[in-house]
């Protein structure tokens, strides 16, 4: 596959492993938070932990959108499906999530709710023309990347004035979050999260370009190599953050030019201004309440605003209190460190959503690389 | 995060949606969200939708920065 | 039963009638089904008895029974549909025991609604199937529920085989430095049957493998006896069939992943949806484990056979109390392959 397997080669691989074993500093330690989810995902499923020398720790951060979600917001949906008895329609990340009582969209599925798994926002519009008797709700989760799609739906909805369609609109930001990281506790004062430097998701910056991890360089003082999705690109972007952190440099460099420019794009940019605002704070699960970091439907589209639409309340749902998903989304704990990791929280049972993701810290690690940790494992 | 992939356009169907292929594979998408694309060009497609192109010289370039910058280590 | 009476009753209307009510009734209506449509489909001395059951010679060894229910929607997808893929799983669940495959009995339940012509479809593609493979489907049941009871039809389809006398295999059976092998590319069957959904919506040339492997089994048999473990890697992929068996063996595994097939299609299609390769199902592949000296006999031996050209070593059993599939990644890191928890999902994320 061009512009894939590529960036997947594992000669080069080495070499740039080479690279970093050389130029990394024994005597110091080098913390660089993944922000984004599928390089979460990518680390682990390609063992590229391995490739890296000890002085070089990555540490997993909060971009995984499902893992994000407040319970709370997950039981919009199962309201909706199960009590109004809509066609829910969401991707299939969202499915197995277990809310209250460990309900998930699948199992109201099992009780006989309409719930329908898409691949695109179009996909849920298409099901409204094509069911004009019942109402059509597209749940919508996802950072920048995610967000035009869903606001082109809602503004062909508009235009065709389809009568049975509306959103739920979950979409959050990720610059909001790579601030409120930035100033948690942990990193601005007490120093027990020494973070070197960021690796910037891949697709959210070809939407927003690189221009507002500038702001975080800059005031913070901390480099931002933006990275594409392959392991090759994540590796390169570690070798270039390593380089920054020699240096005593703190710029934003993008490794991912060959999708992202500063600017970003800018026609998507436009459509996601014309569409929704933003929410004056929202919560994030394991975050709190993070101020201006997520999106709603503008008042102008409000008939495709299945809050609106549907009345629809938030109610907010405290997590497991032994779950640490909080604090390994901050990047504060390892999946290890939570009691729950591996005993009663499994990808088969899982507590929190740091586990029900594939690219949850805990389900990566767990199906990744737990062997990693066990003392006795064979080597063959 | 967000699972997108390098796919070229093969076939224009109207204004907004094109057919992509990624080695035999196709699928119909959305070039809505971004202006420009004919076909032959790659873009990454996310949630069936288009929302970038990739700028193969800018490929070709990252290719060798990965072979370049790991043949000479710099102190 | 009594013959259906012809003058009498009108020939059954293949190209427009459905499944209805009255076909499984066990009155005329059925009977007219059974002799018209299944028992000319599948045409053997013991259906042509019209016994509910059918009367074996003792097979001269120890005899293996298996059973599977065919739930696969949509009933049709490239390379095959629901009946060859009913009786090729039956014959390859026999064959996974080493056995060789002596007969096969169908159950079908059909939806109230199932046109005729899809049923025809589905029972001469069976009984085709059966005669490529010398294993004859020599009882049946019919039996009809209401509309929406049903994904236009289940198929139950159980396989009695024999044991040739020297063979034992058995999940439990692997042993540390055992040879893994693997029959061919893995995902065909899966991501054809995707293929064909309408909410997935992408278009290939996918093909599934759906194949009966006991012609391969015995070739392998003959090549090694002292074959270990089959298993045909089924719902769940390769990734589950290999912490099966290292879990009944209570040993672990380690892979490579560059010695595992996958068509360049089957891995695009995987990527458009965010689907793993390793953990969908195939339908005509196995997984062999054999003492390691066994290895290049099975190899060639396995080459040999049209179904297993691609054979490959593609790993080793290792001495592992946790019982974990280790996989070297061919980008030179290692990984767990773990368990699948439910059916892999389509993820965006």
């Amino acid at each position: 596959m061009k512009y894939i397997d590529e960036f997947r080669d594992g000669a080069l691989a080495q070499r740039i492993a080479a690279a970093i074993a050389a130029e990394a500093d024994p005597s110091r330690r080098y913390s660089f938070m993944e922000f984004c989810g599928g390089h979460t995902h990518a680390i682990s499923r390609y063992g590229i932990g391995d490739l890296l020398p000890p002085p070089v720790r990555m540490v997993h951060g909060p971009g995984c959108p499902v893992c994000v979600l407040p319970i709370g917001r997950l039981e919009l949906a199962l309201q909706l499906a199960l009590e109004r008895r809509v066609v829910l329609c969401t991707y299939g990340d969202c499915l197995r999530v277990p809310a209250s009582g460990g309900l998930s969209l699948l199992k109201a599925k099992a009780r006989g709710a309409d719930v329908r798994m898409v691949t695109s926002p179009a996909d849920a519009l298409a099901i409204a023309r094509a069911e004009p008797a019942r109402e059509v709700v597209f749940f919508a989760i996802g950072f920048e990347t995610t967000a035009p799609p869903t606001a082109l739906v809602i503004r062909d909805a508009a235009r065709e004035r389809i009568p049975n369609f509306s959103v739920v609109c979950n979409h959050v930001l990720t610059p909001a979050a790579i601030t409120h990281i930035l100033e948690s506790p942990e990193v601005r004062r007490f120093g027990t999260l020494l973070l070197d430097g960021f690796v910037g998701p891949a697709h959210v910056s070809t939407v927003i370009g690189s221009r507002p991890y500038e702001f975080f360089a800059e005031e913070y003082g901390k480099p931002v190599v933006i990275a594409g999705f392959e392991p090759l690109d994540v590796m390169q972007a570690v070798l270039m953050l390593l380089r920054q952190v020699n240096e005593g440099r703190a710029d934003v460099e993008n490794e991912f030019s060959r999708a992202v420019t500063r600017d970003g794009n800018v026609k998507a940019q436009a459509l996601v201004a014309e569409v929704f605002e933003l929410r004056r704070s929202f919560e994030w699960r394991g975050l709190g309440e993070v101020p201006y970091s997520a999106l709603r439907i503008r008042e102008v589209f409000a008939d495709y605003d299945a809050e609106r639409r549907f009345g629809l309340v938030t109610r907010p749902v405290a997590d497991n209190k032994a779950c640490e998903c909080g604090a390994i989304l901050r990047g504060v704990k390892q999946p290890r460190d939570c009691k729950l990791f591996g005993t009663v929280c499994t990808p088969d049972n899982p507590i929190g959503s740091c586990m029900v993701s594939s690219e949850g810290a805990c389900a990566a690690y767990y199906s990744y690389g737990r062997w990693r940790e066990i003392p006795g494992v064979a080597e063959a | 995060m967000c699972l997108a992939i390098p796919v070229r356009v093969v076939e224009r169907i109207d204004d907004t949606n094109a057919v992509v292929d990624l080695d035999g594979v196709r699928k119909t998408i959305s070039l809505a969200l971004v202006d420009d694309v004919r076909v032959g060009d790659y873009v990454i497609v996310h949630v069936g939708h288009a929302l970038a192109k990739l700028d193969p010289a800018e490929a070709e370039r990252t290719l060798a920065l990965f072979a370049s910058a790991s043949a000479e280590p710099r102190p | 039963m009594s013959s259906v009476r012809s003058g009498y009753v009108r020939a059954l209307d293949i190209k427009h009638g459905r499944v209805d009510l009255s076909h499984g009734a066990g009155g005329r209506a059925m009977a007219q089904l059974i002799e018209q449509l299944f028992a000319a489909a599948f045409d053997n001395e013991w259906l042509a008895q019209r016994n509910d059951a059918a009367l074996l010679q003792r097979p001269d060894g120890r005899i293996v029974v298996s059973t599977d229910g065919h739930v696969v929607s949509p009933l049709f997808f490239p390379g095959g549909d629901i009946g060859c893929l009913a009786v090729h799983g039956t014959i390859n669940d026999v064959a996974m025991l080493g056995a060789r495959p002596l007969a096969l009995s169908a159950g079908f339940i059909l939806e109230e609604g199932l046109p005729l012509a899809d049923l025809k479809r589905i029972v001469d593609s069976m009984a085709r199937a059966a005669r490529d493979a010398g294993v004859p489907v020599v009882t049946g049941d019919t039996k009809v529920v209401e509309a929406g009871k049903g994904d236009g039809v289940f198929i139950t389809t159980t396989g009695i085989g024999v044991v040739p006398p020297g063979i034992t295999i058995g999940g439990d059976r692997a042993r540390p430095g055992d040879a893994v092998l693997l029959s061919g590319s893995i995902g065909d069957h899966g991501m054809a049957v995707m293929s064909q959904r309408e909410s997935l919506a992408f278009g290939s040339e996918i093909v599934s493998d759906t194949a009966a492997l006991h012609g391969l089994v015995a070739a392998m048999l003959a090549a090694a006896p002292d074959l270990r473990v089959l298993r045909d890697p089924t719902r769940g992929g390769l990734a589950t069939t290999l912490n099966e068996i290292a879990a009944q063996s209570n040993v672990g595994m380690l892979i490579d992943e560059a010695a595992i097939a996958v068509r360049a299609q089957v891995q695009a299609a995987c990527e458009f949806l965010g689907l793993d390769p390793l953990y969908v199902a195939n339908e005509g592949k196995l997984v062999a484990v054999a003492p390691a000296g066994s290895a290049d006999a099975l190899l060639r031996a396995m080459r040999a056979h049209p179904l297993a050209r691609e054979a490959a070593l593609i790993g080793s059993v290792v001495d592992d109390p946790h019982r974990f599939v280790q996989m070297r990644t061919r980008f030179g890191g290692r990984r767990v392959v773990d368990w699948l928890s439910g059916d892999q999902l389509p993820r965006i994320c």
